[in-house]
C-alpha cells in the first residue's frame, strides 16, 4: 500500500469552499492532505445563494477570477423595501464597488475548480463518500472511519458544512436553536444573458445584486435575495426558522410571493425555472459560535456558524475561504511543531481573531439579536416609506401638505416611539 | 479465472438533451459515466472473481479522459484497467471498434501469456444503443458468444449464461474462453468504498497505442478508413402523444373544464 493511504498529514471533511481553501494551503505547502466530500462532485451537494465577495479569495489566489468560472460581476445593489402591490427600489452603484469585488457564482461550476485548484497543489480529493465517524484514540481525534477502514491522519479539520454531524459527534457543536438558524429557498431562472442584460440594465459581464424586505416574508425575519448570473437569475428568500413557526405564510410561499412580486416579476419574466433547493443558513452570530478547536481537530465555514446576515449583505463564502485558510495556516504551524494538540490548535482561535472575520462578527454581534427582536424592520419600515412616496408622488389635485406632515402622518402609522427604538437599538448592535 | 470487462464512458443520458435543428446530442456540459450495461458486467466479473479467484481487468477505448471512467471501474471491484488510444482509432464505427479492441486484447493476452477465461460487455451503449460491440469482439477473436446474459453461473469448467429473450429465458452453456453481453441484473453495482477509491485514484492506467499493436494491426481496419458505417440521416422520433393544458381562471373552473374533457372522452360520466 502506497504512503499516505493509512497515514495521512491532514483529512478534510467536506469538499465546499472552506474545506477546499484549507486543502490548498495546506497541500500547496508540501503536506498529504486528502479531502472526503459526499456529492458526485465538489459543489454538488451545496445550496448557496450564489454571491462571493472576493476579497479572503484574492488574497489566497490572486487574480483568480480571471481564471475561475464567475458568473458576473457585481457592479450594481439593490435594497428593496416592498408592500403587497409596490415598494421603494433603491440601486446603488459606484466604481468603489470594483475596489473589492465580489462576483456572482455557481456553486456547481465553481467549487469544482477550487477543487482542481487543490488537486493540483496536491491534495487528493474524494468525492461520493459520506465520512460518518471520527477515528479517536485517547480523546484525541487522529483521523476518520468509513466503511470499516481506519484512515489516520495528524489532524481533522471538518469542514462539513451548517449541520456539521460529525461537530455534533464529538460534542463541539450542539443541536440549533430554531432562532439561531435560517432556512433558504432558492430558484435558478433561466434567462439569456441578453434579456439579463437589458432588464437589469448590465453590460456583459456586469451583474446586479438584490436584498429585499417587507411583504416578501410577511413581516417575519428574513427576506428575498436576486443575483444575476451569466444567463440565469438566482432568486430566493431566508428566514429564521423559529418564526416560520408562528409564520401564516410557509417558506414556499414567501418565495413565490418574491418571484411573482409586481416589482420583481417584470425581471424575471419569461424565465424558467431549472433549478429548485433548500438549505440551513447559520445565522446566530458570535454569541452562538461553536467550539471551534479540540484534540486534533478544527472547525471551519458553515460548521463553524461564521455567516453573516445583515439585511442588505449575506456573507458566508469569504468567511468560508478565510476559515479554511487560517485552519491551514494553523495546521501547518502544529506541523512544524508536532503538537496538535487543543493548545497547539487553538492558535486557529487566536488567528480567526484577528482576522476579518471576527472583527465583523464582533462588531455585529448583537445584530440577529436586533433583527430578532424587531420585527418592524422587516415589513413596517417597507410601509413607511411607501406612506410617505405615495404622499410625494400621487397628485391628485387635491391640496399637498408640506413634506414634514406627510413624514409625520407616514411614522405615526408605526410610531414613533416604536421607530426611535428601533433606531437606538439598531446603532446600539452595530 | 481471469475475466475482461469492456466498458464505455457515455455521457449521463438522464441529463441529455437533443439540438432541435442539428438532431445531434448535446454534450456539452454533460457529465460523463460509465455505461449503465457496462456497470452490471462489472459487478457480475467481480462476484465471479470473488467466487472462483483470479482477476477482474477493465478495458475501454477512447480519449485520454476515459480514464476517469476506468477509475471508477477500478473503484468498484476490478484489479487492472487497459485504456486503448490513439490518434488513428479516432472516428472508428463498431466494426472497426470491436476490431481494436480485439487487437488490444490479443496484445494483452501475449502480455500475460495467458487468455481471458471470460469477456463481459455491457449488451449496448446507452448513447448509441448499437449492441454491436460486443458480438462483433466475439467475431474477431473467434469465440463463441452469449447476448443478453441476466444471470452467470460457472460449474464444472463450464460457463452458463441466462439469456433473457421475448419469451422467457434460456440456460446456455459454453466453456472458456468466450464472450458474453450482460443486460441489466437482479443486483446493483456495489458503491465503492473510500479506500478503494483512494487505491483507483493511485492506480497505474496500461495505455495501449496503434504501436504497441504494430505487429498484427491492420491499420486500414481503424478510425475512419476502417468504419463503412454512413450516417445518412439522424432523426428525432416524434412525440405523438399530446398533452393539453388546462388552466383557466380558478382551480374550480380548471376542475370542472378537466370533468368536461373526461366525459367528451367517456373516461368518466358527468
Amino acid at each position: 500500500m502506497k504512503r499516505g493511504i493509512e497515514k495521512w498529514d491532514a483529512i478534510v471533511v467536506g469538499g465546499g469552499l472552506a474545506g477546499l481553501s484549507a486543502a490548498y494551503t495546506m497541500a500547496k505547502n508540501g503536506l498529504e492532505v486528502m479531502v472526503v466530500e459526499r456529492g458526485e462532485h465538489c459543489g454538488a451537494k451545496n445550496v448557496s445563494g450564489g454571491r462571493l465577495y472576493g476579497h479572503s479569495l484574492e488574497k489566497m489566489i490572486p487574480g483568480f477570477a480571471k481564471e475561475a468560472p464567475v458568473e458576473r460581476k457585481i457592479v450594481r445593489e439593490r435594497l428593496a423595501l416592498l408592500t403587497e402591490d409596490g415598494g421603494t427600489i433603491i440601486e446603488y452603484g459606484s466604481g468603489k464597488l470594483d475596489t473589492a469585488p465580489s462576483y456572482s457564482v455557481n456553486r456547481s461550476d465553481f467549487d469544482q475548480w477550487m477543487a482542481k485548484k487543490a488537486e493540483e497543489a496536491g491534495a487528493l480529493v474524494i468525492t461520493g463518500i459520506t465520512v460518518r465517524e471520527l477515528y479517536m484514540e485517547a480523546g484525541k481525534v487522529c483521523g476518520i472511519r468509513s466503511d470499516g477502514d481506519t484512515f489516520r491522519s495528524d489532524v481533522v479539520i471538518l469542514a462539513d458544512g451548517v449541520n456539521s454531524l460529525l461537530a455534533k459527534q464529538i460534542g463541539m457543536k450542539k443541536e440549533w436553536n430554531p432562532d439561531h438558524v435560517a432556512v433558504g429557498a432558492k430558484e435558478v431562472i433561466k434567462l439569456d444573458s441578453q434579456t439579463i442584460n437589458a432588464h437589469f440594465g448590465l453590460k456583459d459581464g456586469e451583474g446586479a445584486a438584490m436584498m429585499a424586505t417587507g411583504y416578501v416574508t410577511g413581516g417575519k425575519i428574513g427576506g428575498g435575495f436576486l443575483y444575476t448570473n451569466k444567463d440565469t437569475v438566482s432568486l430566493g428568500i431566508v428566514t429564521t426558522v423559529g418564526d416560520t413557526e408562528y409564520s401564516e405564510v410557509s417558506v414556499p410561499e414567501m418565495l413565490e410571493r418574491f418571484e411573482q412580486h409586481p416589482m420583481i416579476q417584470p425581471l424575471i419574466q419569461e424565465g424558467k425555472v431549472v433549478e429548485y433547493s433548500a438549505h440551513l443558513v447559520p445565522e446566530g452570530g458570535k454569541k452562538v459560535l461553536p467550539q471551534l478547536v479540540k484534540d486534533g481537530v478544527l472547525l471551519t465555514g458553515d460548521g463553524a456558524g461564521l455567516v453573516m446576515n445583515l439585511g442588505f449583505t449575506v456573507r458566508g463564502m469569504d468567511l468560508a475561504v478565510e476559515s479554511g485558510r487560517l485552519a491551514a495556516e494553523t495546521v501547518l504551524r502544529a506541523n512544524g511543531a508536532g503538537d496538535f494538540s487543543k493548545e497547539a490548535l487553538s492558535e486557529y482561535e487566536i488567528l480567526l481573531n484577528e482576522s476579518f472575520i471576527m472583527r465583523d462578527m464582533k462588531q455585529y454581534q448583537n445584530f440577529p439579536g436586533f433583527m430578532g427582536s424587531s420585527h418592524r424592520l422587516y415589513d413596517d419600515y417597507s410601509k413607511v416609506l411607501d406612506g410617505l412616496l405615495s404622499q410625494l408622488y400621487v397628485v391628485d389635485g387635491k391640496t399637498q401638505d408640506d413634506i414634514l406632515t406627510k413624514s409625520a402622518r407616514a411614522v405615526a402609522k408605526v410610531g414613533l416611539v416604536n421607530l426611535a427604538v428601533d433606531g437606538i437599538r439598531g446603532l446600539g448592535a452595530l | 479465472m481471469n475475466i475482461l470487462v469492456c466498458i464505455k464512458q457515455v455521457p449521463d443520458t438522464t441529463e441529455i438533451k437533443i439540438d432541435p435543428e442539428k438532431h445531434t446530442l448535446i454534450r456539452d456540459g454533460v457529465p460523463s459515466i460509465v455505461n449503465t450495461f457496462d456497470t452490471y458486467a462489472l459487478e457480475m466479473a467481480c462476484r465471479l472473481k470473488e467466487e472462483t479467484g483470479g482477476t477482474v481487468t477493465v478495458m475501454t477505448m477512447g480519449l485520454p479522459q476515459a480514464k476517469k471512467a476506468l477509475k471508477s471501474c477500478l473503484a468498484a471491484g476490478a484489479d487492472q484497467a487497459v485504456l486503448i488510444s490513439d490518434r488513428p482509432f479516432g472516428g472508428s464505427d463498431t466494426l472497426a471498434t470491436s476490431y481494436i479492441i480485439s487487437q488490444a486484447v490479443a496484445c494483452v493476452e501475449k502480455e500475460k501469456g495467458s487468455v481471458f477465461d471470460l469477456i463481459l460487455c455491457g449488451k449496448q451503449a446507452i448513447d448509441g444503443d448499437t449492441a454491436q460491440v460486443g458480438p462483433g469482439l466475439s467475431e474477431h477473436l473467434g469465440r463463441p458468444l452469449i447476448t443478453y446474459v441476466s444471470e452467470l453461473k460457472y460449474e464444472e469448467a463450464e460457463f452458463q449464461g441466462k439469456r433473457e429473450n421475448d419469451d422467457g429465458y434460456d440456460w446456455i452453456g459454453v466453456k472458456g474462453p468466450c464472450v458474453m453481453t450482460v443486460v441489466k441484473t437482479a443486483y446493483e453495482p456495489r458503491y465503492p468504498t473510500l479506500k478503494a477509491k483512494i487505491e483507483a485514484e493511485w492506480a497505474q492506467i496500461q495505455t495501449i497505442t496503434a504501436e504497441s499493436m504494430k505487429e498484427t494491426l491492420d491499420l486500414s481496419k481503424c478510425g475512419l478508413k476502417g468504419s463503412p458505417t454512413k450516417v445518412v440521416r439522424t432523426t428525432t422520433p416524434e412525440n405523438k402523444v399530446k398533452c393539453i393544458y388546462i388552466k383557466e381562471a380558478s382551480p374550480a373552473l380548471s376542475a370542472g373544464k378537466l370533468a368536461d374533457i373526461l366525459a367528451q372522452k367517456k373516461v368518466m360520466g358527468r
